[in-house]
């Protein structure tokens, strides 16, 4: 009773009446509580990413910190557009985000779809899917190596159990021809979870009614999943691309316990070939620059990326 | 929904898509049981051909993962005094006595502390943070949320060269309150989007029901307004200790001895010749258990939060 009353008189008063009761004013206190948050990330990513830019243009070797500091201009730039070994963890990259973002997206789809079905116990079968997104990629990622052994390893086990390749006469990591594929495997198992829990959001969130009236209509179910259900979920599909798109770019913890980058330096991905730069060889400029020509690959092909969302969205 | 709906599937297409995804289940769950095993087995049993499944469990990873151990000679064995209990009984049986503890426990320790410090940071200053965006005109609103969120873009071997060197000279460099400052700044985009999210969901008319009858705008704000968020909060809050539990870049980069995570220090597990793989699964069972069980456990809150953020944005 007094809750209503309080509540009507709450409704009756004019926001710009409450504020001035008591206190602090709105804006002061906005302030208050914005301003940590703010200035920890100014401290922690903004003033970083400064200095970054600043030692790009430098030959600054941070192993070295008392040796003087030479401005080199573009240098640093133009030595890694014409480094080929670059193009080369770029092209390790492309294959790693490609082929990871193509099975996670089919795999994943295909579950939600099925998951959507409703059948019993979906719920929990669901949350043991989910269960490798959550874990450490660095050390489930080392685990893998063992799963991996010829021989003795579970997955070369696995493998000649269902096709009858002697486990033996394959290795995922040693091999040149394998060991990009390794990655993928790993990858997909951890995050296909992620495009799945997505995907099934954007199923759940098509009403019956629209299927209702197209079974009405006496459409297809093939005709329904191209026409309704595709479109529908493309926008949340599209999402969940972005995100695992600017997570694989990054990736390193997983590569790095699983293959190091290795044989020779074929699954050698930007993120490994930057850390070798900048905390195995010390060329500190030079791997500032190479950060920044990263991140601003990506936030400009996230940019773009985001455009064509909004688009689809619109429709 | 009635059984008669049209839109509902039928009993046969339920029975095939549970059998589906089931099948994959059991696949995408055997690595995992696949560690859960692997650290009761004997070295000799962890790279047995075929590998086993029944195997008589031993503790003996677990010891091992626990202790430094040294080799000694059979003589200086029979002088010893019997062995007191079962970890000492196990080495024993190798011809090894124990040397002491090994630093599993400490790098655990590491990453409780920098874990848990590191969440309720970002909970306090992303709950102010979210409280403000989502009830005040801020100005720039909407520069400074897209500014929170594109600081998720970097990759982290990119932010770690200046913060290493920012590190150093702050003399933050393997410190625990350096780790907890860091993975707080990473977590606290996500936190301050995901918090936005509840605390919009949230009446107005509550608060302001509340100043009329005299509250101060903080009290407001902590007797109101803060246990409505309360399951907003607590999974916000797991977000957060998953990814600072999970951490390895940053870890591995900035630390080396005092303030190492467990990621970092599981893989250099090793035993003789390469790695002892009933000690690195017993480590990474005891690290990777708790994250299982939360997310079974928790499992409506934690499914909801992780499309909850995606789909809002």
């Amino acid at each position: 009773m007094s809750d209503k009353m309080i509540e009507r008189a709450a409704k009756a008063t004019p926001p710009s009446v409450v504020r001035r009761i008591k206190g602090l004013s709105d804006r002061a206190i906005a302030w208050i509580f914005v301003a940590p948050t703010i200035f920890l990330l100014l401290a922690v990513n903004i003033f970083p990413l400064i200095w970054t830019i600043n030692l790009s243009f430098t030959n600054f070797r941070a192993n070295r910190p008392n040796r003087e500091v030479e401005y080199i201009g573009l240098r640093n730039y133009e030595r890694i557009l014409s480094d080929s070994d670059i193009w080369l963890s770029m092209q390790a990259t492309a294959h790693f985000l490609f082929w990871t973002i193509f099975f996670q997206v089919l795999i994943g789809f295909t579950l939600a779809w099925l998951i959507n079905k409703k059948f019993k116990g979906n719920d929990l079968w669901t949350t043991i899917i989910v269960l490798p997104m959550m874990l450490s990629p660095a050390v489930v990622g080392n685990f893998w190596t063992f799963l991996y052994q010829p021989q003795i390893g579970l997955f070369n086990y696995a493998v000649s159990f269902f096709t009858g390749i002697e486990p033996s006469s394959f290795e995922m990591i040693g091999s040149v021809n394998l060991a990009p594929w390794s990655i993928v495997i790993v990858d997909t198992w951890m995050w296909t979870p992620f495009v799945m829990l997505i995907c099934l959001a954007g199923l759940r969130s098509i009403p019956d009614y629209i299927y209702e009236a197209a079974e009405i209509d006496r459409a297809t179910k093939l005709r329904q999943f191209f026409t309704l259900t595709l479109p529908m979920v493309l926008p949340f599909l599209m999402l969940a691309i972005l995100f695992r798109g600017i997570e694989n770019f990054k990736m390193f913890d997983l590569v790095v316990q699983l293959t190091g980058g290795g044989p020779g330096s074929i699954t050698e991905v930007t993120s490994i070939n930057l850390k070798r730069e900048a905390f195995e060889k010390w060329r500190t400029g030079y791997a500032s620059a190479y950060a920044i020509i990263l991140f601003v690959t990506v936030f400009g092909l996230a940019s773009i990326y985001v455009k064509a969302l909004n688009k689809v969205k619109e429709r | 929904m009635n059984s008669f709906s049209i839109t509902e599937p039928s009993r046969r297409q339920k029975r095939v898509a549970g059998t589906l995804v089931i099948f994959y289940a059991i696949i995408t769950i055997m690595p995992l049981i696949w560690i859960l095993l692997t650290g009761f087995k004997s070295p000799v049993d962890s790279i047995s051909y075929p590998p086993k499944i029944l195997f008589e469990p031993t503790l003996e990873g677990y010891v091992n993962l626990f202790t430094t151990r040294t080799r000694v000679s059979p003589e200086t064995l029979a002088a010893l005094p019997p062995p007191e209990g079962l970890a000492e009984t196990i080495v024993r049986s190798r011809d090894m006595v124990i040397a002491g503890p090994s630093r599993y426990g400490e790098r655990f320790l590491n990453s409780v502390i920098i874990g848990f410090g590191s969440t309720f940071l970002s909970i306090i200053l992303g709950t102010l943070a979210a409280y403000a965006f989502s009830r005040f005109k801020v100005p720039l609103k909407d520069d400074l949320l897209f500014f929170i969120l594109s600081t998720r873009m970097m990759p982290p071997i990119a932010v770690a060269i200046p913060i290493f060197l920012m590190f150093r000279q702050l003399g933050l460099s393997d410190t625990h309150l350096g780790m907890i400052l860091l993975y707080t700044a990473v977590n606290i985009s996500l936190a301050v989007w995901l918090l936005k999210g509840f605390i919009d969901e949230i009446p107005l008319e509550y608060e302001e029901a509340a100043l009329i009858d005299g509250y101060t705008r903080f009290q407001a704000f902590y007797k109101v307004v803060l246990p409505q968020a309360a399951t907003g909060i607590a999974s916000t809050a797991i977000f957060c200790l998953i990814f600072a539990w999970n951490e390895y870049a940053f870890a591995v980069l900035l630390t080396s001895g005092n303030a190492q995570t467990a990621p970092p220090f599981i893989p250099t597990i090793i035993g003789v010749g390469g790695q002892d793989w009933p000690a690195v699964a017993a480590g990474a069972s005891i690290f990777l258990l708790p994250v299982m069980i939360f997310t079974i456990v928790l499992r409506k809150h934690l499914l909801r939060g992780i499309t909850f953020g995606a789909v809002r944005k």
